[in-house]
């Protein structure tokens, strides 16, 4: 059987299906993903804290939209996208696959955290109080235990195989599962409480805020990629431990 | 594993008619079986559940309004831990004294007779609480004509459960502390049968139709039915591995 090829551009990508050829491409990767994720960052506060005008229903509470919205958008994101190396993983049963799934768990977590931590700070002054069991907020914390679900299952196993595995399945039964949370959890809530807090009647945004927050919203992707290509290089050097391949590193002498 | 699951001798040998149905009967009759020499395992998920229900009145007070409010998530939060109290068991004992293994390299798909495992789970550890439910019930004054959506939506409701349970219970097959994280695993994937479930309750009690809930109910239990044993085979075959 001959290798699978996907040539784009003169360069076979399946090439670094490979931890020991993406290992390298992946620490070149990384100074890059990382200043881009610094230099769009400060930009994007620039904008956010110093050029957005202040909204004149929320006043200056509604800046951690700038930080909250990029997060919330990420934190779903990368659930579909640990999801999808889990399915790559299990049908090709690659390796790296499964470690790309494991080493985005982490980031999406912290993500989830953190939008539903400014979620909360957004409330208090907004909306009154702290937490409101909106359909949003809700389906949001569900994430992040499915986030710490599949963490938790990967480090109570001990071979790593099997735990790459199991974690793939759950990861892949949970991204079935979100849409149908969302929609029941959305559904719930108007049942209940009535449509107390509705998002999507908000007045249009100002340029100068989407600017803000399509920057914000960048720099949360590069973080994002750089971190996540960090933790891979590390569950490789963890994983390949005295591979020949890894004694021309320095890091891998440690 | 020793054995190729390739083996030809128990892949080339063509079912009998019906073959397939009557290894589903016969996992399904060998676990109640089984289920029913071990009773005080049945009854312990029991006590678990009236226990756990009537423990509210003492958190909350025994103001009837409010309990006749709280009556319909507190019953189904009860049989959500039930349920998943009772899932620890469903793949153990196989898994410890072989049985599993058989089953694995069976030329039976594997999805059948999980299919046939987690029925006769949900027929000792599901049906009984919707025979309970309703009891229970009238502890928090629930209307009486609100008793027969109680015990219908549990009836649809329960199931779905079970085979979601049985993913969870199939990934944590022999890990240690595997209780705990069975929970961690599969209570947020129980949450839209628990909404729903209630749901039907709640509207029922403000005089609203239950249909299009208990038909959400079904669609959830259709797609369960469907998908799960699938996802339960491969976990199978992950942990066993």
């Amino acid at each position: 059987m001959s290798q699978p090829t996907l040539v784009i551009g003169n360069i076979n990508w399946f090439k670094y299906a490979s931890p020991q050829t993406f290992y390298p491409l992946a620490g070149a990767m990384i100074p890059w993903f990382a200043w881009a994720a610094a230099i769009l960052c400060a930009a994007g506060l620039y904008v956010s804290f110093l050029v957005a005008p202040t909204d004149h229903q929320q006043g200056e509470a509604y800046r951690i939209i700038f930080i909250h919205v990029p997060a919330a958008w990420m934190s779903m994101f990368i659930y579909v996208v640990m999801a999808f190396w889990a399915g790559v993983g299990l049908v090709f049963n690659t390796r790296l696959s499964h470690m790309m799934a494991t080493a985005l768990a982490p980031t999406g977590a912290l993500f989830t955290f953190v939008a539903l931590w400014t979620g909360s700070l957004w409330g208090k002054p907004t909306w009154g109080t702290w937490w409101v069991w909106d359909a949003r907020l809700t389906s949001e914390l569900i994430l992040l235990f499915l986030y710490f679900g599949f963490m938790a299952l990967q480090a109570a196993i001990d071979e790593p195989r099997r735990a790459d595995r199991a974690g793939a399945v759950l990861a892949l039964v949970g991204v079935v599962n979100v849409p149908i949370i969302y929609y029941s959890v959305k559904w719930w809530n108007t049942l209940h409480q009535g449509a107390s807090v509705s998002l999507t009647g908000a007045p249009t945004m100002a340029a100068t805020m989407l600017t803000g927050m399509l920057l914000m919203a960048l720099a949360v992707w590069m973080y994002s990629i750089a971190a996540v290509l960090h933790r891979v290089r590390s569950i490789i050097l963890e994983r390949e431990h005295g591979a020949d391949w890894l004694a021309g590193f320095r890091e891998a002498k440690r | 594993m020793s054995i190729a699951p390739t083996t030809p001798s128990l892949r080339d040998t063509p079912p009998r008619a019906g073959g397939e149905f009557s290894v589903l009967r016969a996992v399904i009759h060998r676990d109640l079986l089984l289920a029913l020499r071990r009773r005080s395992d049945l009854a312990t998920v029991l006590l678990f559940f009236v226990i756990v229900v009537s423990l509210f009145p003492f958190g909350v007070g025994p103001e009837p309004n409010l309990l006749r409010a709280i009556a319909p998530g507190v019953i189904w939060v009860a049989a959500l831990l039930s349920c998943m109290l009772a899932l620890a068991r469903l793949f153990a004992a196989d898994f410890a004294d072989g049985a599993l293994e058989q089953m694995l390299l069976s030329p039976t798909p594997l999805g059948l007779i999980v299919a046939g495992k987690v029925a006769a789970h949900w027929l000792t550890s599901g049906l009984p609480l919707v025979a309970i439910g309703p009891v229970l019930a009238l502890q928090f004054d629930l209307d009486q004509s609100l008793l027969g959506v109680l015990a219908l939506s549990l009836l649809i409701g329960t199931p779905v459960l079970s085979l979601i349970g049985a993913i969870g219970a199939a990934l944590t097959l022999g890990l240690r502390g595997g209780g705990v994280l069975l929970a961690l695993l599969v209570l947020p994937l129980y949450v839209p049968v628990l909404i729903i479930g209630a749901g039907a309750l709640d509207a029922a009690g403000a005089g609203l139709s239950a249909l299009p809930h208990l038909l959400l109910l079904a669609a959830l239990l259709v797609l369960a039915a469907v998908f799960t044993p699938w996802a339960i085979a491969a976990s199978l075959r992950i942990s066993a591995e």
